[in-house]
């Protein structure tokens, strides 16, 4: 199980702040995660779009494209920071 | 090195006071306060809230503070970010940075600013007569980390 939190304009779209999800045992990274997200579509689809700003934490640390998720993880997705 | 979230209000003389208490070397020390606007992009704002992600936001003005000790020779900081409803003229932030001399505590205060500017999970949602809308990031705010 992956722990997946959403915050600020993207919990407000989806209309949750947070699930847990059994995910398929060949999404092993961040990338291939937001690639299945998609696969959700409508709004899941159109705020994960590639070139749509969309930052991801893996474990309360910034994560990139490659970075592995995997069983007991807690995976963060926002929009960029406006703190300040 | 100390880092606080909270939604109380703060107080800088006595914060400032508590920073530089028992050290006599301290010669200087350089603060930020951000302060709420009522005015952005052409909206009156009646209300900004302030949201973050606990756990990893502590974790990321940790990381901040620790890089600024590691580039400047200062003796201390302090970063108190509040969260939650706020009113224009309200305090939202705090940056305090202790050292022998200025130009240590200047330029670490404002690294730790614009580090946290882009890299510490904060969002701010405005409310306007035209209703509520989240604030978009800022490239000028890319532009500012990225020249340390």
């Amino acid at each position: 199980m992956v722990r997946i939190i959403y915050l600020a304009r993207l919990r407000d779209a989806f209309g949750k702040s947070a699930e847990q999800v059994d995910l398929p045992s060949d999404i092993g990274t961040v990338a291939a995660l937001l690639t299945w997200l998609r696969t959700r579509g409508g709004v899941w689809a159109h705020e994960l779009a590639s070139g749509r700003a969309v930052r991801v934490a893996v474990n309360h640390d910034v994560a990139q494209a490659t970075t592995p998720i995997g069983n007991g993880d807690e995976v963060a997705l926002f929009p960029p920071v406006t703190g300040g | 090195m100390s880092v606080r979230i909270q939604e109380p209000d703060f107080d800088v003389s006595s914060e400032l006071a508590a920073l530089r208490a028992g050290n006599k070397r301290v010669g200087a020390v350089a603060t930020f306060i951000g302060v709420v606007r009522d005015l952005n992009d052409a909206s009156q704002v009646s209300t900004l809230t302030l949201e973050h992600y606990p756990g990893m936001t502590e974790k990321a003005l940790a990381q901040i503070v620790d890089d600024a000790k590691q580039r400047w020779d200062i003796y201390d900081a302090l970063v108190i970010h509040r969260v939650g409803p706020l009113k224009p003229g309200d305090q939202i932030v705090l940056v305090a940075v202790s050292s022998a001399h200025r130009g240590e505590s200047f330029a670490a205060c404002q690294f730790i600013m614009d580090y946290l500017k882009t890299r510490a999970p904060f969002w701010k949602k405005e409310e306007t007569p035209e209703g509520e809308r989240w604030i978009e990031a800022r490239a000028s705010d890319q532009d500012a980390a990225a020249r340390w």
